[in-house]
């Protein structure tokens, strides 16, 4: 089907932009890379992880039954991420302890996923999709896709924005934060549905396993660079870009899966930051203990 | 129901699955270690899958795979239980391998194995065989009793760990020990209701009884029985309603035993 690489750049790409699905499938993942590098940024800084983890199996089910009941994966995915943030901000809200918040989230997903695996059985001809509802494609992506993902993108990135100073100082201090007359609860509440809409959309793309490399990975890359809010948000966002297009282009030329060249790139990029900003802190450390000539 | 021997054979073997799970969950909630035993449970995923890529019997790679990173996960120690940003970015790679795999062990092999990745990740407990019993029993006799042994220092170093460290208990060693244990715990719920699945058989059953009671020893029993009484129930209701798959009659049962705990919790703790 395709010619494979040559060796000019140039006409590699045209080759690629020569197919509809493919222009269609790198402006959906543009769209979700740099909407889940802003919500990820955030979703790290709060501790979040198990929670953003959740919300992304959810969307599992919700595309199953979305397939079950004949109606676009789409609004499946969105009314089951919209729920679940529902019921994990209550849940935090009303628990006791981390570890019963943690035991409650727990239960939920495994719950989720069960409910996937049973719209799925009781919908025989999905099983082959099954795969690819769990790990993604980036095929099946229709321009009607597109801008619906565009859609909900500048909705969510906007809500960010508009809350992202308190949401900030709830994130890094929430007492001072509720002190100061900063809607804590509430401002949580809507960070989470902000995230399940960040996560319907990645997950359709990476599918529901693989969202975290792209919710994660680069927020997580970008904080361990700067500790400053602004710079960390737009590192997070192009890292979450470089390795969705990267990754798109590797599996176009390759018959193995966009979702594991995403995961790879993201968590090597990581490995990598960390390794090389662990030797200079290294390097900066003797300079630091005291007592040394100087 | 009990004449059919793989009814027979799944009950038997959900019993001991059911009696570890419950046992290690307890602590795994206690210790706050949900996200570790999430993790794995995509790690047994990768673990099978590359096991069956490379020809070897996919319970091999199961097991090999989940108590190694038990292992590793309890050497990072600390700093892996307080990084849950470093466990989520290594386990997102980890699922990225287990695609590939995948997509190279569906593309080589015949149409009839395409559903390998799906028994994996959801569990098959009406196709075990009676060796497969023999062995889930075993294990989860062993994971048990190895469980009990280590229940009280593990108790005391999971409830206080600069305490216990001062009177002589090794923490270190004994939170290793444990997620080995844990890891060895996954590998077995994976057969029954998959990598996917086995996190709610750990964590729903912990968690409820935990919402029941602060004592240790009931709690422990709390939790194990219910999550024997989770994979009976949850298998009776797949048997009498055949359309239902049982890894998720199991998890929901587990998940109406939460709930029902978490709506409980109030009253109970009020008599008190």
């Amino acid at each position: 089907m395709f010619q494979g690489l040559s060796w000019n750049p140039v006409d590699d790409l045209q080759q690629m932009l020569a197919y509809p699905f493919m222009v269609n499938a790198l402006e959906a993942g543009t769209i979700v890379a740099v909407m889940s590098g802003a919500a990820g940024w955030f979703m790290t800084l709060r501790r979040q992880t198990f929670a953003g983890h959740t919300l992304a199996l959810i969307a599992f089910p919700g595309a199953a039954a979305a397939a079950l009941a004949g109606v676009p994966a789409a609004l499946g995915y969105f009314a089951f991420c919209g729920a679940g943030a529902l019921v994990l901000a209550r849940l935090a809200g009303s628990s006791r302890s981390y570890s019963t918040e943690s035991a409650a989230t727990g239960t939920l997903q495994a719950f989720a996923l069960g409910l996937g695996f049973l719209f799925v059985s009781l919908y025989h001809g999905l099983l082959n999709g099954l795969d690819s509802l769990l790990f993604g494609t980036f095929l099946g992506i229709t321009s009607g896709q597109v801008v619906a993902l565009l859609a909900v993108a500048v909705v969510a990135l906007a809500l960010t924005a508009l809350a992202a100073r308190p949401l900030l100082f709830a994130s890094l201090d929430p007492d001072v934060a509720r002190a100061s007359g900063v809607p804590v609860g509430l401002l949580g509440f809507g960070f989470l549905l902000v995230l399940g809409l960040a996560v319907a959309e990645t997950s359709q793309i990476t599918g529901a396993l693989l969202v975290f490399a792209l919710l994660v990975t680069p927020a997580a890359t970008a904080q361990v660079l700067t500790p400053r809010p602004w710079l960390g948000i737009a590192l997070s966002m192009g890292l979450a870009l470089a390795v969705t297009w990267v990754g798109l282009t590797l599996a176009f030329f390759s018959v193995y899966p966009v979702g594991f060249y995403v995961t790879s790139l993201s968590f090597g990029v990581y490995v990598v930051v960390r390794i090389v900003r662990g030797a200079a802190v290294r390097r900066r450390l003797p300079r630091l203990v005291p007592g040394q000539a100087t | 129901m009990f004449a059919q021997e793989f009814m027979r054979n799944a009950l038997i073997a959900g019993t001991f699955i059911g009696l570890a799970c419950g046992l290690v969950g307890y602590f795994v909630v206690l210790r706050a270690q949900v996200f570790a035993g999430d993790a794995l449970g995509h790690v047994a995923f990768t673990g099978a899958l590359a096991a069956a890529v490379a020809g070897f019997d996919i319970r091999a790679g199961l097991f090999v795979a989940t108590i190694g990173a038990g292992i590793v996960l309890g050497l990072l120690g600390e700093r892996a239980r307080a990084d849950d940003v470093v466990i989520g970015s290594f386990f997102a790679w980890v699922l990225g391998l287990g695609v590939l795999f995948l997509s190279i062990f569906t593309t080589r092999s015949s149409a009839g194995n395409g559903t390998a990745g799906v028994r994996v990740l959801f569990g098959s407990i009406y196709g075990l065989s009676a060796g497969d019993v023999r062995t889930s029993v075993l294990l989860g006799l062993f994971a048990s009793v190895l469980l009990l042994v280590i229940a009280r220092p593990l108790l005391f170093a999971s409830l206080d760990p600069l305490v216990a460290a001062a009177q002589g208990v090794r923490v270190g060693a004994l939170g290793v020990l444990f997620l080995a244990l844990l890891g060895l715990v996954a590998a077995q719920a994976t057969q029954a209701v998959g990598a996917l699945l086995l996190l709610g058989l750990i964590a729903a059953p912990a968690g409820a009884a935990h919402n029941l009671t602060t004592n240790p020893y009931r709690g422990l029993i709390l939790a194990t029985l219910f999550s024997v009484g989770s994979v009976w129930v949850g298998l009776t209701l797949s048997y009498v309603f055949p359309t239902l798959p049982p890894s998720t009659m199991v998890i929901s049962t587990a998940t109406a035993l939460y709930v029902a705990a978490f709506l409980a919790a109030p009253a109970i703790a009020s008599r008190r």
